[in-house]
């Protein structure tokens, strides 16, 4: 499904800020596969996320999705294959424009864009019936602006957005990290919902240990641009936060210091 | 101070708004909708009404000839779009170095600074001559009126489109328009190009209705157009929500402008200050969401509750 070979990506090289995000970076999904990708400030989780992305080129190597090449791809060409939501609440709608409005821009994501009606009637059924999924009650607003909706409602759009064509790979970029707990476990909780129903390939970042276990069949530890855990299968189903740890620390020679990760 | 002299020069200053209300109606589109500050409408303008003038004195119909101006309009809209897509220039240094190269081109098509031409031997659609004493459907008001009507008509439907959608999303969101897909870079040139054609439309407008098209027309024109979309908002923005009436809505700050512009004259003014004063009033009206923020945040932290932001 996602095939990332060999990928390289330098930020500000030749600088002192020089840093390598990515080094020589590996990994495939499988059809269905939720991957969890935990690790600390400055990992590489992001920089992976925004390499699948096309946000800018890499330095080396190849990325395919589905077979295809999307190495030399633009940001809005790949975004046929991509769902996406972001950490920012605020990076994943368009806040002047309305619920019905944001969720018809996605309907069009990976198809042309002409002279046709840029919401229809029709549509206006069919994402009603969608925003009752979100349980938030959004679907009697509907043409209320998204800038006046709270975090937790922008990012439950924004995931209603991800994935209304379905995608091929979903990319989930820390999507509950902005959010208060309560609110962050409803939207995983969809996310688990809409995961489970279109059987999406997923990749999800979090912060959170205990999310990154409970959620998904594999689960990726970066480290300096470098995968340096990967746990699937009958392991991962088994695995406790004190395991995790105990096996971050063989796998790094150090200790897991970021009470963030452990308490998150 | 007879009152008479400004009612007298109402009718005119109405006009005039109007006319200027379609470029305004431009600049709200690169400004508000696509968030770009974009100077190239000061060269536009002379370019929209040099192409008009040039192509009517040449023997061509006024329709054929405002529609080459509209045209021409778009072609300078392009330009700036590919300084700052294709050449990654920012916004309004891209603008700047398109008026700077329209000076030359609107220099070149007139042949030289200015071109007049005679409404009695060409049949012009409106005219500062036909302000009063025609019947009302050659009034330039009229005329105006109904071009401004048609062109929010034609935005509107077209804002409502697929197309249209992905330009807002665009001036709104880039991160979230690439995510979904859209080629932002396209939608920026696309929108400047309609910005400039309707600003290209209002310099042929103009220049038909002062009978000459002059290379200095356009100088400031962006500052007259971002006063027309602020004095619409802030005069009409309440009770003005569906986005036709927005436009609309700038078109009457046009027109305000143009009236208080004239008060200002009748009330004894220098007009050698006129342009500074335009421009202190834009720069006040611009600095208002600024301080409005900033004693805002202030309060805040007086009460010694600003927990987040």
């Amino acid at each position: 499904m996602l095939e990332i070979r060999n990928v390289t990506k330098v930020f500000n090289p030749g600088t002192v800020n020089e840093k390598l995000a990515l080094d020589h970076f590996s990994l495939t999904l499988e059809e269905g596969d939720f991957v969890t990708v935990i690790g600390g400030n400055g990992a590489g989780k992001s920089t992976m996320m925004n390499a699948i992305a096309g946000v800018w080129p890499v330095d080396e190597g190849q990325i395919l999705i589905d077979q295809v090449d999307v190495t030399r791809l633009a940001e809005h060409k790949r975004a046929r294959f991509l769902g996406r939501v972001f950490q920012d609440p605020m990076t994943g709608t368009a806040g002047t424009m309305g619920i019905e409005e944001n969720l018809a821009l996605a309907k069009r994501r990976g198809r042309g864009r002409f002279l046709r009606a840029g919401i229809t009637k029709k549509e206006r059924e069919e994402y009603r019936e969608q925003l009752k999924i979100l349980g938030l009650g959004l679907e009697d607003r509907m043409t209320t602006k998204v800038q006046l909706l709270s975090g937790g409602q922008r990012q439950a759009l924004t995931l209603l957005m991800a994935t209304m064509q379905k995608p091929k790979l979903l990319l989930l970029d820390e999507h509950t990290a902005a959010l208060d707990p309560k609110t962050a476990a409803k939207v995983l909780e969809t996310t688990d919902y809409i995961v489970n129903r279109d059987k999406l390939t997923t990749l999800m970042i979090t912060h959170n240990m205990k999310d990154a276990i409970t959620h998904g069949n594999r689960l990726i530890m970066l480290m300096d641009g470098k995968i340096i855990l990967d746990i699937r299968g009958e392991e991962k189903r088994s695995l406790t936060v004190e395991d995790l740890l105990h096996k971050f620390e063989a796998a790094s020679g150090e200790e897991f210091a970021s009470d963030k990760a452990i308490l998150g | 101070m007879n009152v008479f002299n400004l009612l007298n020069a109402l009718p005119g200053a109405v006009a005039q708004g109007l006319i200027w209300g379609i470029m305004a109606i431009g600049v709200y589109i690169t400004y508000r909708i696509l968030d770009f500050a974009d100077l190239t409408v000061d060269g536009s303008l002379c370019t929209g009404g040099t192409v008009c003038i040039m192509m009517m004195l040449s023997g061509h119909n006024v329709f054929v000839s405002m529609l080459a101006a509209t045209a021409a309009g778009m072609v300078t809209g392009l330009a700036t779009g590919l300084f700052h897509t294709f050449m990654g220039i920012p916004p309004i240094l891209s603008g700047i170095l398109t008026q700077l190269s329209l000076y030359s081109v609107n220099l070149k098509i007139m042949g030289k600074a200015n071109q007049a031409i005679n409404v009695d031997k060409y049949s012009l659609l409106v005219s500062l001559r036909h302000i009063k004493g025609v019947v009302f459907y050659r009034n330039p008001i009229f005329v105006v009126t109904l071009g401004i009507i048609l062109v929010v008509l034609v935005l509107y439907w077209f804002f409502g489109t697929e197309l249209g959608c992905s330009l807002r999303a665009t001036g709104c969101n880039e991160n979230m328009s690439r995510a979904q897909g859209i080629n932002t870079n396209l939608s920026k040139v696309l929108a400047l190009m309609i910005s400039n054609g309707l600003v290209g439309l209002s310099g042929a407008f103009l220049a038909q209705y002062q009978g000459f098209s002059d290379v200095n027309m356009g100088r400031g024109a962006i500052v007259i157009g971002l006063a027309a979309v602020i004095i619409g908002e802030a005069a009409f923005g309440r009770i003005l929500h569906n986005f036709g009436f927005k436009l609309i809505g700038v078109a009457l700050g046009s027109i305000v402008y143009y009236i208080v512009l004239q008060v200002v004259i009748w009330l004894g003014a220098d007009p050698d200050y006129l342009k500074m004063f335009s421009a202190l009033v834009v720069a006040f009206f611009l600095a208002i969401p600024h301080w409005k923020k900033k004693l805002f945040s202030g309060a805040l932290a007086k009460k010694g509750g600003g927990s987040h932001a």
